[in-house]
C-alpha cells in the first residue's frame, strides 16, 4: 500500500505539489492523470524518496519513506520516467546489478531472474547487451530490473512513453498480472484511454493538487457524462494537455 | 560495503566493454607520452650528433685575395665551394636556398691584410632559418679562430706576448652528471606519466556520473535502499583501478622506449628500469585518488557527456601548473612543496631521476596531502549525490 499524505513541494517560485493526499491500495491498479507538467512526477518522486516534501509525508505498507528509506524502498520497485539501461551490460547482467544492491543473494537472485524472464517473455534476448535491444524489450528489462526483488508496490512513471501499440499491450498485460499478484500498482499517464482501460482508481492531478480521486465509474457517474474523456475535461475544468 | 563492490564490479566489468574508454584508458593514454617522447628524444639525440660529424659546407667568392684563409678554413675541414658572386648575387643565393652560408672576400682585403688594418669579409646567412643559424655560429666560431691566430702571430713579430692580450683565462667546469643532463630531457616525462594517470579514469569517471544521467540510469539508480557514498564510492575506485592500470602501461612504455633511446650517445644516462618504475608507481599512487575524486566531482555536476568531456578536459591541465611554474622558477625538492599534489610528485620523482636521495618524510608528507585532498573532494562528491538536484 502506497499513501501520500499532504505531500507539498516547492521548486522556487512553482508550487508543484500541494497537499496532494490519496492512497493506492494492494490488489489495485491506481492512476496517476494528468496533463503534462502537472505535478505528477514530482507526487511519484516524493513517494519514492528522491525528493523531500516541504511537508506531509509518504508511506509504503506503512513505513514513512523520509524516516526509514531503506526499509521502505525494499518493499518498493520503480521505474522511473527515463528507465534507461546499461548498454554494455547483458539484460540479466542489468537486472543483477539492481538485485546485488538490493542486497540480494546470488542463488536467489539467479531463481529470481528466471522467474522474471519467464513471465515477461525475456528468454530470448536475456543474454544480449542492451545496446541492441528494441524499446519494447529493454521497457520489459527496466520492469524486471525493478521487479527483481520481489516488491509488493510498484510505482511506474510514464511507462507507455516511446512504446508502440503491440509494446503498451504487452505492457498492459503485465501490469494485469502484477495486480493478479496482489500487488499495489500505482502509474502516471496523460493518457486517457490507458487509465480507463486498466485503472481501479484514477487519482486526477491537475497544477500540483488533486482533483479528484475516484473509480473511474464514480468519476463518470459523478460529472454526469457519457464517456470517460469529458469527464476527464470537466473535472480538469481546462481542455489542454491532455490527449 | 557490498554496494560499494556491486558498484565497483560493475562498473569496471562495464567499461571494459567500452570502446572508448578501453582507447583512452589502455592505448592512447600511456602510449602517447612515452612515443612522443622517444620520437623527440631520439630526433634531438640526431640532430646534435649531426651537427658535430658533418663538415661544415660554405661558399666562398674571392677566395685568390685570402689563400690564407682558404688553407686555413680547408685545415678545419670545412668544404669550400669556389664561386665569383657579387655581394647581391652572394645574397640572393642565400636568401633562394641555393647556399646556406656563403664568405665574400673583398678585393680590398689583401691590401688592408698586409697593412695589419681589420680586413673586411662578409658573412651571408639566414639567422630566421634555426639550422642555417648554427651553420653561421660554427663559419663565425672558425673565423674568429682564424682571426686571433694572427692576431697573436702579429703580437709576437712586434716582440710582445700574445698572453698579453688574455687578461682572463675562463675555465667552464660542468658540473652536471650524466643523469643530472638527462633531467632536462626527461623533467618532461613526468607530466606525460601523470597525464595518462588521468587519461585512464577520464571515460569511466564521465560514464559513471554525466553518462549515467544522460541515459536516464541515475534516478532508477538513485531509488535503490542503499547509500549514496556507497555508489559513489563504488564510482571512484573503478575509476581509480582503470588510472592504476593506465599508470602501470605508462611507466612500463616510457621502460621499453628509454631500452631503444641512445641517450649514452650524448653522455646522458636515464635513470629508468623497472626498479625505478615500481617506485615511480609508489609515488604516484596517492595522485590516484586525487584525480578520479576530481574528475568525479566535476563530472557529476555536468548534465550531458559532451559537457563532462569539454570540462574534464580542462581538468587534465590541472597538474600541469605546478609542474609549470616548477620549471619557470626552476624548484628544487623541499619539504614545503611536499604538500601540493601533483608537484611533490613531479619533485619526487625528478629527484629519483636524478639520483638523489629522497627522504622518507617528504614522501609521507607528498602522500598525505594528495589523499587529504582527495577525501575532502570525496566528501564533497558524496554530499553533492545526496542533493535532490543531483536528479537533473
Amino acid at each position: 500500500m502506497i499513501e501520500a499524505m499532504t505531500l507539498s513541494k516547492r521548486f522556487g517560485s512553482i508550487q508543484a505539489a500541494r497537499d496532494v493526499s490519496f492512497v493506492a491500495r494492494d490488489g489495485e491498479i491506481t492512476g496517476l492523470l494528468g496533463a503534462n507538467g502537472a505535478g505528477k512526477s514530482t507526487c511519484l518522486r516524493m513517494l519514492y524518496g528522491v525528493l523531500t516534501p516541504d511537508g506531509g509525508k509518504a508511506c509504503i505498507d506503512g513505513i514513512d519513506i523520509r524516516g526509514e528509506t531503506s526499509q521502505a524502498r525494499a518493499h518498493l520497485g520503480v521505474l522511473p520516467h527515463a528507465a534507461g539501461l546499461y548498454n554494455n551490460l547483458t539484460a540479466r547482467e542489468n537486472i543483477r546489478y539492481f538485485g546485488s544492491l538490493h542486497g540480494m543473494a546470488a542463488q536467489r537472485l539467479k531463481s529470481r531472474t528466471a522467474e522474471l524472464s519467464l513471465a515477461l517473455g525475456m528468454d530470448e534476448f536475456i543474454e544480449r547487451r542492451a545496446k541492441g535491444l528494441s524499446q519494447g524489450q529493454r521497457i520489459k528489462v527496466a520492469l524486471a530490473r525493478a521487479l527483481v526483488h520481489d516488491p509488493g508496490n510498484v510505482v511506474l512513471d510514464e511507462p507507455t512513453n516511446g512504446l508502440d501499440v503491440m509494446a503498451i499491450r504487452n505492457l498492459r498485460e503485465m501490469l494485469l498480472a502484477l495486480k493478479g499478484q496482489g500487488r499495489c500498482v500505482l502509474f502516471s499517464s496523460h493518457v486517457m484511454q490507458e487509465v480507463a482501460a486498466l485503472c481501479d482508481r484514477v487519482v486526477i492531478i491537475g497544477r500540483g493538487k488533486v482533483l479528484a480521486d475516484a473509480t473511474v465509474q464514480e468519476i463518470r457517474e459523478r460529472s454526469g457524462t457519457a464517456t470517460l474523456e469529458e469527464a476527464f475535461l470537466q473535472v480538469l475544468g481546462d481542455t489542454e494537455g491532455v490527449s | 560495503m557490498r554496494t560499494l563492490l556491486v558498484v565497483f564490479c560493475k562498473e569496471f566489468l562495464e567499461n571494459l566493454r567500452d570502446r572508448r574508454t578501453l582507447l583512452s584508458a589502455l592505448l592512447f593514454g600511456p602510449l602517447f607520452g612515452p612515443i612522443l617522447f622517444g620520437i623527440m628524444v631520439s630526433r634531438m639525440l640526431e640532430q646534435s650528433v649531426v651537427e658535430s660529424d658533418v663538415p661544415l659546407k660554405m661558399t666562398i667568392s674571392g677566395s685568390k685575395y685570402a689563400p690564407g684563409l682558404t688553407q686555413y678554413l680547408k685545415a678545419r675541414g670545412v668544404s669550400l665551394i669556389e664561386k665569383d658572386l657579387s655581394e647581391n648575387e652572394a645574397r640572393a643565393a642565400v636568401r633562394g636556398g641555393r647556399s646556406q652560408v656563403v664568405l665574400l672576400v673583398p678585393a680590398d682585403y689583401p691590401q688592408l691584410f698586409t697593412a695589419a688594418k681589420p680586413a673586411p669579409v662578409l658573412l651571408f646567412a639566414d639567422s630566421s632559418d634555426s639550422q642555417t643559424r648554427k651553420l653561421a655560429d660554427r663559419a663565425r666560431g672558425i673565423l674568429s679562430a682564424y682571426g686571433s691566430s694572427i692576431a697573436q702571430l702579429r703580437l709576437e713579430m712586434r716582440g710582445v706576448s700574445p698572453l698579453l692580450s688574455l687578461p682572463v683565462a675562463v675555465n667552464e667546469v660542468d658540473v652536471a652528471t650524466p643523469t643530472g643532463r638527462a633531467v632536462v630531457v626527461l623533467g618532461l616525462m613526468t607530466y606525460f606519466v601523470l597525464f595518462a594517470l588521468l587519461m585512464g579514469g577520464l571515460y569511466l569517471a564521465i560514464d559513471s556520473t554525466a553518462g549515467e544521467r544522460e541515459r536516464g540510469s541515475l534516478e532508477a539508480l538513485l531509488s535503490l535502499p542503499v547509500a549514496r557514498s556507497a555508489l559513489v564510492g563504488g564510482k571512484v575506485l573503478a575509476t581509480c583501478a582503470y588510472m592504476c592500470i593506465s599508470l602501470a602501461l605508462s611507466l612500463t612504455a616510457f621502460v621499453c622506449v628509454f631500452r631503444f633511446v641512445p641517450l649514452e650517445r650524448v653522455g646522458m644516462s636515464a635513470n629508468l628500469g623497472f626498479e625505478t618504475a615500481l617506485i615511480f608507481f609508489a609515488i604516484c599512487l596517492p595522485f590516484v585518488p586525487l584525480g578520479a575524486t576530481l574528475m568525479t566531482l566535476v563530472a557529476s555536476f555536468t548534465r550531458t557527456y559532451r559537457e563532462a568531456q569539454t570540462y574534464l578536459t580542462t581538468v587534465l591541465l590541472v597538474p600541469t601548473l605546478p609542474i609549470a611554474f616548477a620549471s619557470i622558477y626552476s624548484l628544487k625538492t623541499k619539504s614545503s612543496l611536499m604538500f601540493i599534489p601533483s608537484l611533490s610528485q613531479h619533485l619526487l620523482m625528478t629527484s629519483v631521476l636524478k639520483d638523489e636521495p629522497i627522504l622518507l618524510p617528504d614522501i609521507l608528507v607528498s602522500a598525505a596531502a594528495s589523499l587529504g585532498l582527495a577525501l575532502l573532494l570525496f566528501i564533497l562528491t558524496a554530499r553533492h549525490w545526496r542533493r535532490e538536484s543531483m536528479l537533473g
